[in-house]
């Protein structure tokens, strides 16, 4: 029997299987910040270690940095005291840090992949669920924990238990107007939030093999949002050509070398997933969330659902609880509610693509004026690219605020905070209450959905928009 | 790690579906070099009025004094959303020893059992029953046995456990002492993968 591409790659990875238990599992690249870090250094301290394998682990500041004046010394205290400790410990223990002030600093998910250190046929962790992201390149890549981050200071191993596998096959063609951020919404708010618990998953179809890697990497930084361990796709053309020539990748000879092994990363024809699910790609709509977990979601045209027609008691109590705290109502459609803020950024949607789709829409019009725009380039690289093709000044022009790499307003860390009370369109990955600040209402939505509200101040259905264009 | 064998006690009930990390300890109380004090900030924003400590809200339950104990008592699909090992700190922290609920997210799992809390999977409808026990009730969780008892009735459920993880949480082992035995298996392991 053939294996899926999971697999091949966790067999190749598996030190030792504990017998009843789970594996020793060997991790190629380790990437930290400076939130879920600090515990773990002074864990291995307390234990007399180092690093086992220092020159694995890549470290970077983006969860608590600001996004302005980023030059100027962090002014909450406790940031600067992380962020701090984060450059203590990297130059203590031998670890690479890009932090603030480096030219290849930026959000985890963001770097790992355009400085080519993310590559197919890795296993790729970091203190943090969104570490699916690197999945995008066939790579097995997930979210531990500090005590885990421990374990691969110690050991460059964490124990895992072998999840099960899921492959989710997308076919045909997308409808304009619908973005790589709209098929994730979509499976997700299909299968809930926790409807992949337990598995791996691999996206897979002609739609998935149309993608760029950009787009490929939102959908697999979602993938935890639906309770998945990660989620991954089969490198191919696209995927060589992202990575050539990036400062990490292999060059030369090496190149050709990694390459043959790399095309042999697929799910042979006659592997067996536990679960399959296929979604014919025309079906997807622009997707918007309305309540506070991204499982509850909707075509942006749709309506709420009506509470009783929902069987289950718990997702009932669930869907009236997240609606109140959204102060929406059931059986509405939002499209035309005014919105407050508009959050372009996060590990999900920062990237150069993100920033020209949006800038192409915007291009020329001014933003509304009962709304405030952020965006947030995902690294100083995208920053300065953006800058290099005058995005920036497009955004300028509309009234958006330009703001430095970080994971800004999409958790609610740092000063990037939407008011309590107020609706923000966001290209983030969650809706959870609180999420963006104490009190503040998000709607999950593509950079395109985000862009049109931003110059109507309204829910917008982007292909009406794309309409009036033509 | 703290050992854990037995724990009986009253329970704590949260019957809401997919708590959340975000809800368990909001990202601005993620600051900490330090493993300590994260229990005054468990369910932060559902515990307080305006994000103040000396008003308590009324109707949540760590404020209402019928209810304590060593076991939480959740909805399903607790512990979603990220990977912050905080949420489990901060469980501990505030005297939690077990969280009971019909369904677990992955790596709130993995966080909690890495610090000595056990995660108890029961079937919906024996969450149910707990749900209704009075607020005076008491559960008992063997972890050898890994049973769950309703005290008052007698009502009993086993529960799934990774037998590895079982003998660490029995004897107080950490997963770090484990990997630090295997190293000249992982060097080998390293030579043989180039």
């Amino acid at each position: 029997m053939g294996k899926t591409l999971f697999d091949k790659i966790w067999d190749q990875h598996v030190v030792e299987k504990i017998e009843n238990g789970p594996s020793v599992l060997y991790i190629d690249k380790h990437f930290i910040h400076e939130v879920t870090s600090p515990q773990a250094f002074k864990g291995i301290e307390q234990r007399g270690l180092t690093l086992f394998r220092p020159k694995q682990t890549i470290a970077t500041a983006d969860h608590n940095v600001p996004t302005i004046n980023q030059h100027l010394p962090i002014k909450d205290q406790l940031s600067k005291m992380q962020v701090d400790q984060l450059i203590e410990n990297c130059g203590k223990h031998g670890v690479e840090l890009y932090g603030l002030g480096h030219p290849y600093q930026g959000i985890v998910h963001v770097i790992g992949p355009e400085l080519g250190i993310t590559q197919p046929g890795m296993t790729i962790v970091c203190g943090d669920s969104h570490t699916s992201t690197h999945g995008a390149f066939g790579a097995i890549a997930f979210g531990i924990g500090t005590s885990e981050v421990e374990m691969v200071f110690a050991s460059q191993c964490v124990l895992q238990t072998k999840p099960k596998t899921m492959r989710i096959n997308i076919e045909g063609e997308l409808q304009s107007g619908v973005v790589s951020k709209d098929i994730i919404l979509y499976i997700i708010a299909k299968i809930s939030a926790s409807g992949a618990t337990g598995y791996f998953v691999e996206y897979a179809g002609s739609t998935i093999r149309s993608l760029s890697m950009e787009a490929r990497m939102t959908i697999c930084n979602m993938s935890i949002e639906m309770g998945a361990r990660g989620g991954m796709i089969a490198p191919d053309e696209n995927t060589f050509n992202y990575m050539q020539g990036r400062a990490y990748a292999p060059k030369g000879i090496h190149w050709d070398d990694q390459l043959s092994v790399w095309k042999k990363l697929y799910s042979d024809a006659d592997a067996i997933f536990d679960k399959e699910l296929n979604i014919d790609a025309w079906s997807i709509q622009p997707m918007i969330t309305y309540g506070t977990n991204p499982g509850l979601g909707m075509a942006i045209n749709a309506s709420i659902p009506l509470s009783d027609t929902i069987l289950d008691e718990g997702e009932r109590k669930n869907l009236i609880k997240a609606l109140q705290y959204m102060g929406l109502e059931e059986g509405k459609s939002l499209i035309g509610m005014p919105i407050q803020h508009v959050f372009i950024g996060s590990c999900t949607n920062s990237r150069i693509e993100d920033l020209r789709q949006v800038a192409a829409l915007v291009k020329g019009k001014k933003k509304h004026d009962s709304v405030k725009v952020m965006i947030v380039p995902g690294s100083q690289q995208v920053a300065k690219q953006a800058h290099a093709e005058g995005l920036d000044h497009i955004f300028a022009e509309a009234g958006f605020q330009i703001r430095q790499a970080g994971c800004s307003a999409c958790l609610g860390m740092n000063d990037d905070k939407i008011p309590a009370g107020t609706y923000c369109i966001s290209t983030s990955n969650r809706n959870f209450e609180g999420r963006q600040g104490a009190g503040a209402r998000t709607l999950l939505a593509s950079p395109l959905t985000a862009a049109a509200a931003a110059i109507t101040g309204v829910v917008t259905d982007i292909r009406e928009m794309m309409n009036e264009k033509l | 790690m703290k050992a854990l064998q037995k724990i009986k006690s009253r329970f704590v009930p949260l019957p809401m579906e997919n708590i959340d990390t975000d809800q368990i300890i909001p990202a601005r109380f993620l600051k900490a070099t330090t493993r300590d004090g994260f229990g005054k900030n468990l369910f932060r924003d559902w515990r307080y009025e305006q994000d103040d400590s000396t008003k308590p809200k009324a109707d949540f339950v760590l404020n209402q004094a019928i209810y304590a104990g060593e076991i939480l008592v959740a909805g399903k699909n607790f512990g979603c959303g990220s990977s912050r090992e905080h949420a489990a700190w901060s469980i501990l922290d505030y005297g939690f020893y077990a969280v009971v609920s019909s369904f677990f997210a992955d790596i709130f799992k993995n966080n909690a059992l890495n610090n000595g809390v056990l995660p108890v999977t029961v079937s919906d409808a024996f969450l149910q029953k707990i749900f209704q026990q009075e607020s005076s009730a008491t559960l008992s969780i063997d972890v050898e046995k890994q049973t769950i008892t309703i005290d008052a009735t007698g009502k009993q459920e086993s529960f799934e456990l990774n037998p590895y993880k079982k003998t660490c949480l029995l004897n107080g082992y950490d997963d770090i002492d484990f990997l630090l035995s295997k190293k000249d298996t992982i060097e080998k392991f390293e030579k043989e993968l180039i």
